[in-house]
């Protein structure tokens, strides 16, 4: 599904991702560990498109397709969802209306029917339940006076009523108790399905104990210096990164990836 | 401190202004005496003191000359007739439920006015001409308030050559349920000069009732409206106070609210502005008795072309008054938007509790805004705040937009409808509401957010169809 491809990418002219490979396939989940500063969020935010980010090298192949040349809106359109480290506030413009804007706007560009408001409530209801949030929020601006939790499965909402097929979780787990982590962690199992793959980048195992990925991937110094199963994680939390990125060490070879 | 003896207004009168300036106020025989001599003190005090130019500190930002070429008054005496290009249906629709007055270049249109079934009790609502007729102790009392000076011109203007309007009055304790609704036309008509609607609202203690003005013009021809509504509430009164204006984009709309507050009354008033050239809403209120609670708020849309100013007095001139601003500006193309907002506390109005807040949006590199929130405090133990910001949009909330699937301009569109909705929450949730958001978005407010690029506005199903939204 995804193909990330000796990455250069940079930030105010300082190069953060230094050649940056990845391979995700269909229905897989990939952790993406490493300490801070590493680049985690600039992989996000690159396959996202967010605007200062600058790809200064390398490709990201999304279904065959170039990710790189394709605006914000249009990844998304072809089902790429980012969930964003610090959600944005958006005074005015309730929660229930963006989602819906949102939807509609995926659903226009893929030449579906706009989904009315009833269906979109009832849609929505059933979503918010699964993360377990209030539907007060929903009537509340977008995050505005939104806790950290909140905001958090504002995102996981998003992304169950968006229904991504290849889902960018970055560090959505941060900050959150045992019970917020559970709910995101339930909304992003409840997408798994042959067709769908995530991205989950995260500082913690806790998140990955719920989520049991299909490969874990370290990334220091803007590469990924290392992949292996679930249990590099477990390992990781026992050493630190501290063993994975000495001196002269070889990123070891990402896996194949399922074939489309 | 009584309407009537009110001390010297705290905006400077004009004074070096260009070229003597002759005002017709021709004696009019049917009207009393006393407003015979009001006319011609205020079209003497025009004579006197010209015309503002921006060297008048309050018109630093707005130009009238255009307006000037307009003649300045229709002659005092002359049919409706002249307006039948204009029907019902070009009027807002659905009415509000209550009375409705047209009022056409400055003329009450019978033909177009209804009362909305019975009137409220206590209520009474009558043409401006018919009640100059007859000797009204209360529109004497409004001629009054300005006996020690005006402003500026236009308002003595008014004073001076207002032909028609509306005199509403609520009997003590009167409770209006359906909003009273005054729809002010302007259309093209031969000899049509500037036109001086004024309403007079005269509240009895504990009246309440709900007032709604629009404006509105035709498309073409330049048209002057310089409208005055002078509100006076009684002890207790409450007015919910609306103002629509939707004025054609070649027309001058100057309009003016001027209120005095007694003991515990309120006033709450809106002002959505999104037409004409120029449109200047000049709001002037009293807080003249202990307990009185006034609420302002306002949005301008001001797009390519157009200018829009807000001037706004609050005088705290009694103990333990509430004062509430919020007025919001969106500004793209190379249009221009003014908040001029000035708080004055007299001496001894200790308590007051004065709040302004003015925040602007500027949707392109042309767009300009001026914003001056003042306060001038004289009295003790007072809690004034105010503050004022201009900004663009949220590049964060973009992004997190797009990323959504939103196109840009459509992102665009509702970062700005998320700005505007603060103020237009504040028109309740009814049929006023509802004449608000369209108004809104006849001027464009969804596709507001498209003029990133300097572009014109353009209307929200073209922001939506542009592809990719770059």
């Amino acid at each position: 599904m995804l193909v990330v491809d000796d990455l250069h990418a940079s930030i105010g002219g300082t190069e953060i991702l230094h050649g940056l490979s990845l391979e995700i396939g269909d229905g897989e989940i990939h952790a993406v560990m490493g300490p801070n500063g590493s680049g985690k969020s600039t992989l996000a935010h690159v396959l996202a498109g967010r605007d200062p980010y600058q790809v200064t090298a390398g490709r990201v192949l999304y279904d065959g397709a170039d990710l790189l040349a394709m605006t914000p809106e249009e990844r998304a359109a072809a089902g790429v969802f980012l969930g964003f480290q610090h959600p944005v506030e958006i005074p005015g413009v309730p929660t229930m209306y963006f989602l819906r804007t949102a939807l509609n706007a995926l659903r226009r560009a893929r030449h579906h029917e706009e989904l009315g408001p009833v269906e979109f409530l009832a849609l929505v209801d059933a979503k918010r339940r699964l993360v377990d949030m209030d539907r007060s929020l929903l009537d509340r601006a977008v995050n505005d006076g939104f806790s950290g939790g909140e905001r958090k499965r504002n995102e996981i909402l998003q992304m169950l009523v968006l229904e991504p097929r290849l889902a960018v979780l970055d560090e959505t787990d941060s900050g959150l108790d045992i019970d917020a982590l559970r709910v995101v962690a339930a909304g992003v199992r409840s997408l798994r399905a042959p067709h769908r793959s995530a991205v989950v980048i995260t500082h913690h195992r806790r998140l990955l104990d719920h989520l049991v990925p299909d490969q874990v991937h370290v990334l220091a110094g803007g590469r990924i210096v290392r992949s292996g199963g679930a249990d590099l994680a477990a390992e990781l939390e026992a050493h630190g990164y501290a063993g994975v990125h000495e001196p002269g060490a070889e990123p070891h070879p990402v896996s194949t990836a399922t074939a489309r | 401190m009584t309407a009537t003896s009110r001390s010297v207004p705290a905006r400077t009168p004009p004074s070096g202004t260009a070229g003597a300036v002759a005002v017709d106020a021709p004696d009019r025989p049917w009207e009393p005496r006393w407003l015979n001599v009001a006319r011609r003190r205020a079209a003497a005090w025009v004579e006197a003191h010209g015309f503002p130019t921006v060297k008048h500190e309050d018109w630093r930002y707005t130009k009238i000359d255009a307006a000037l070429a307009v003649p300045l008054a229709a002659p005092p005496q002359g049919a409706v007739g002249d307006v039948d290009t204009l029907a019902l249906a070009d009027l807002p629709t659905p009415p509000l439920g209550g009375v409705r007055v047209v009022v056409v270049n400055g003329r009450v249109a019978a033909g177009l006015s209804s009362t909305g079934g019975a009137l409220a009790p206590g209520m009474r609502v009558e043409p401006l001409a018919d009640a100059l007729h007859k000797s009204q102790g209360s529109l004497e009392q409004a001629w009054g308030w300005h006996a020690d000076g005006y402003a500026h011109a236009l308002r003595a203007l008014n004073d001076a050559a207002t032909l028609d309007g509306v005199l509403i009055e609520l009997a003590a304790g009167a409770l209006v349920e359906d909003p009273i609704e005054i729809v002010y036309a302007s259309v093209p008509a031969p000899g049509a000069g500037w036109s001086h609607p004024r309403v007079v609202v005269v509240a009895g203690a504990g009246a309440r009732a709900t007032l709604v003005e629009t404006y509105l013009s035709g498309p073409s021809g330049s048209s002057v409206t310089n409208a005055v509504t002078q509100v006076h509430l009684g002890q207790g009164a409450e007015l919910e106070h609306c103002v629509l204006q939707g004025a054609g984009m070649d027309s001058f709309c100057f309009s003016s609210l001027e209120a005095r507050l007694a003991r515990g009354s309120r006033l709450s008033s809106r002002l959505l502005a999104t037409g004409g050239r120029v449109g200047r809403h000049e709001v002037d209120v009293v807080l003249a008795d202990e307990g009185a609670e006034l609420s302002l708020d306002g949005l301008f849309l001001t797009g390519a072309g157009q200018h829009h100013d807000n001037p706004v007095l609050v005088d705290h001139a009694a103990p333990s008054c509430t004062s509430r601003q919020l007025y919001k500006g969106v500004v793209s193309g190379d249009g221009h938007g003014v908040f001029n907002g000035h708080i004055v506390v007299r001496p001894g109005a200790d308590g007051t509790d004065a709040a302004q807040v003015n925040k602007n949006l500027l949707l392109s590199d042309r767009a300009e805004v001026d914003t001056r929130p003042r306060l001038e405090i004289n009295a003790d133990e007072v809690a004034c705040s105010h503050g004022a910001a201009v900004g663009q949009l949220d590049p964060d909330a973009l992004f997190y937009l797009r990323s959504r699937g939103v196109s840009e301009g459509e992102a665009r569109a509702v970062l700005v409808s998320g700005f505007a909705r603060e103020v237009l929450d504040r028109f309740g949730r009814g049929s006023i509401r509802g004449r608000a958001e369209e108004l809104a978005m006849a001027a464009g407010l969804l596709a507001l957010g498209e003029d990133g690029h300097g572009d014109d506005a353009v209307t929200a199903g073209l922001a939506r169809a542009r592809p990719g939204g770059r």
